[in-house]
């Protein structure tokens, strides 16, 4: 099923009467995903586009046996929606929602962890399983099935990434955008042992920036896998002490450079695209 | 949110931390009511103040007011002092390092502390430093601060205030939203008493919705950057000539960097983010304008974002306003061609992949 996410799973979306979650609810249905209804509260009973809405997550899921579910609320009411979904049930979240405050996900993530819920986000644009299904905002024509897996702490520039392995025939087995907080749900070596263990995928492409030791972490998890892993990071220009958009892409005292990423996957036999471009063909390299 | 010293120790006092006695001067009168000896100190978010001469100790209201003028015109790390804090003048037998921050990896609060403070933790000897994650859900345990006395070795009477003092910080920590709590140097005074001698606290930028009280302080930003700000436009400036303008945080990341590696250098960083209002992108160009690039490179990969209403904000920005500064276009996507049109009709050069619109820019640029 490569990973996390397939033809299979059934999905609700939190959050589906608001402007994101009607039109990401759509996307995610004409891309093949089972979205099997959506949860308002206090819209219980309704329908929109042909998804049952209901009251809550624990109605949702007595209804329709769903299993996952992508979080599309403002970020005040997060983490409550997240912690209704887990005690539903829920044992695949993608937050999608920017800005949760930091302390919600430290109070959220250990949480999920001892109840057995798999986390993806917050501030992500989800996981694609192409050809399969989709949990999140990644754009439907850019993925071609194949046997790349991808992991991303970055929006757009997944999409990028993704267009150029496409473009140059490289398919993708699951797409994990695992987002650009600090704070986060399913981590770079996390995402990395999933697609270690998947018979689906042959091979991981790892898309970091500055900020944090995900990578170095990544690089050493890397060098004990037997699947060829390839890397680019954003973020070589970037000036420290400087917040470069995301919460968590920012070098502080001199930790977290791109410099550091890199040298850490180039020891560990990772190699590195200098441009977006390069990906598919270190991938295809010796 | 980072907060100035005076601030971040007026939050610690709240909670009841130890702190100094001390006052804000903004005027030359309130000079006389110090008590001396006095230090008087920089406000300004960078580090380094006190050997980029923002820490001065006095012991004369003439002394202060020289100090007050010498340290009000200094530039510190590439800002400008505008206020001074002044504070009696500790005692100090020993300075401790206290802080708390947040461990990504770990996904949990990490405390750390070390009885060797008052300079940079980077500086600080590993081996004196003790560590230690709290659990979220249940705070700092006493067998923490049982470990944290027998790694410090600090005397009885010093290691129940220090003890004290964490778990008001921690309590800070977690009730403020704050990603840093740093005092360094807790200091212990001669006569025994512990005290903060300062204060680093950062405010969780995405938690300002609910502690409402640390909205507004200056931050170490431009006023471009601050109009951004208030815009909710994600930009920011930075030291090269050509004005970057892309969709997505990690995409602008790597125009920047792609365009560094064509020998340019990015001056602005502007995240357009995913938005579907052409007008929105006009506020951004415009914002963008202003920072007086001498090209502009514009990458967008549409999605969310469609190509052509970007398209339509920038060519609305450009009657506006219009420009001499070349704009090089790459833009890929939703509604592509369309957009690809709009802007050659508005007589911005369009290039097809990343690298392309790179060079192009740079050439455009010319000789600096």
């Amino acid at each position: 099923m490569s990973v996390l996410l397939d033809r299979q799973t059934k999905v609700i979306v939190q959050g589906i009467t608001g402007h994101q979650g009607q039109f990401h609810a759509n996307a995610m249905r004409a891309f093949g995903t089972q979205v099997v209804g959506g949860v308002t509260p206090g819209k219980g009973g309704t329908e929109i586009d042909g998804f049952p809405v209901f009251g809550s997550v624990r109605e949702a899921v007595d209804a329709t046996a769903a299993t996952a579910s992508t979080i599309f609320v403002p970020a005040p009411y997060a983490k409550d929606a997240a912690v209704e979904a887990i005690e539903a049930g829920i044992r695949l979240l993608a937050i999608i929602t920017e800005r949760v405050p930091v302390h919600d996900c430290l109070d959220l993530m250990p949480y999920a962890r001892a109840k057995g819920c798999t986390i993806i986000g917050p501030n992500c644009p989800g996981i694609a399983t192409a050809g399969e299904a989709k949990m999140g905002i990644m754009p439907n024509h850019l993925f071609k099935p194949g046997r790349v897996g991808l992991i991303s702490r970055s929006g757009t520039l997944t999409y990028e990434i993704v267009n150029e392995l496409t473009m140059a025939g490289v398919g993708q087995s699951t797409c994990i955008g695992i987002g650009g907080d600090p704070i986060i749900g399913t981590n770079m070596v996390e995402a990395l042992d999933l697609f270690d263990r998947d018979p689906d995928t042959d091979a991981v492409v790892l898309v970091g920036e500055i900020g944090g030791t995900a990578e170095e972490e990544a690089a050493a998890k890397a060098k004990t896998m037997r699947k060829k892993v390839v890397a680019y990071v954003a973020g070589r220009t970037a000036p420290p002490g400087k917040k470069m958009g995301h919460a968590g892409a920012i070098v502080l005292r001199g930790r977290g450079t791109a410099e550091s990423k890199q040298r850490a996957f180039e020891a560990a036999g990772v190699r590195v695209a200098a441009y977006p471009r390069e990906v598919p063909t270190l991938l295809r390299g010796a | 949110m980072k907060l100035l010293e005076y601030q971040g120790k007026a939050v610690l006092a709240q909670y009841g931390i130890p702190v100094p006695r001390g006052t804000l001067v903004t005027a030359g009168a309130s000079l006389s009511g110090l008590v001396f000896p006095a230090v008087l100190k920089a406000q300004v978010l960078s580090g380094g103040r006190g050997k980029a001469g923002g820490i001065r100790i006095v012991n004369s209201v003439a002394e202060a007011q020289a100090a007050y003028d010498a340290i009000l015109g200094l530039t510190i790390g590439g800002y400008r002092v505008k206020q001074v804090y002044a504070e009696a003048r500790l005692d100090i037998a020993q300075e401790i390092y206290l802080s708390f921050t947040i461990d990504r990896s770990a996904r949990a609060p990490l405390l750390m502390a070390s009885a060797t403070g008052g300079i940079e933790v980077e500086s600080l000897p590993e081996s004196g430093m003790f560590t230690a994650h709290v659990p979220p859900s249940l705070g700092v345990m006493p067998y923490l601060f049982r470990a944290m006395r027998s790694k410090l070795g600090l005397p009885k009477e010093v290691s129940v205030q220090v003890e004290a003092i964490a778990a008001k910080a921690y309590e800070l920590f977690r009730k403020e939203d704050a990603e840093l709590v740093e005092i360094n140097p807790l200091a212990v005074l001669k006569d025994g008493r512990v005290v903060a001698g300062d204060a680093k606290v950062t405010i969780d930028d995405s938690a300002l919705y609910r502690q409402p009280e640390h909205e507004g302080v200056d931050q170490d930003w431009t006023p471009l950057e601050t109009e951004a700000h208030e815009k909710g436009i994600t930009f920011l400036q930075l030291d090269g000539d050509i004005g970057v303008i892309a969709n997505g945080a990690g995409l602008t990341m790597a125009t920047l960097d792609v365009l560094g590696l064509k020998g340019g250098r990015g001056g602005t960083f502007l995240d357009l983010g995913g938005t579907d209002d052409p007008e929105k992108v006009r506020q951004a160009f415009h914002l963008l304008l202003k920072a007086a690039p001498r090209v502009v490179l514009m990458n967008i990969f549409g999605g969310i974002t469609k190509c052509d209403t970007v398209a339509h904000g920038v060519r609305q920005a450009m009657e506006d306003q219009p420009t001499t500064v070349p704009v090089v276009a790459r833009i890929k996507g939703v509604n592509e061609a369309e957009a690809k049109r709009i802007l050659r009709d508005a007589g911005m050069h369009p290039a097809d992949t990343l690298e392309e619109a790179a060079e192009l820019a740079v050439k455009l640029r010319g000789s600096p």
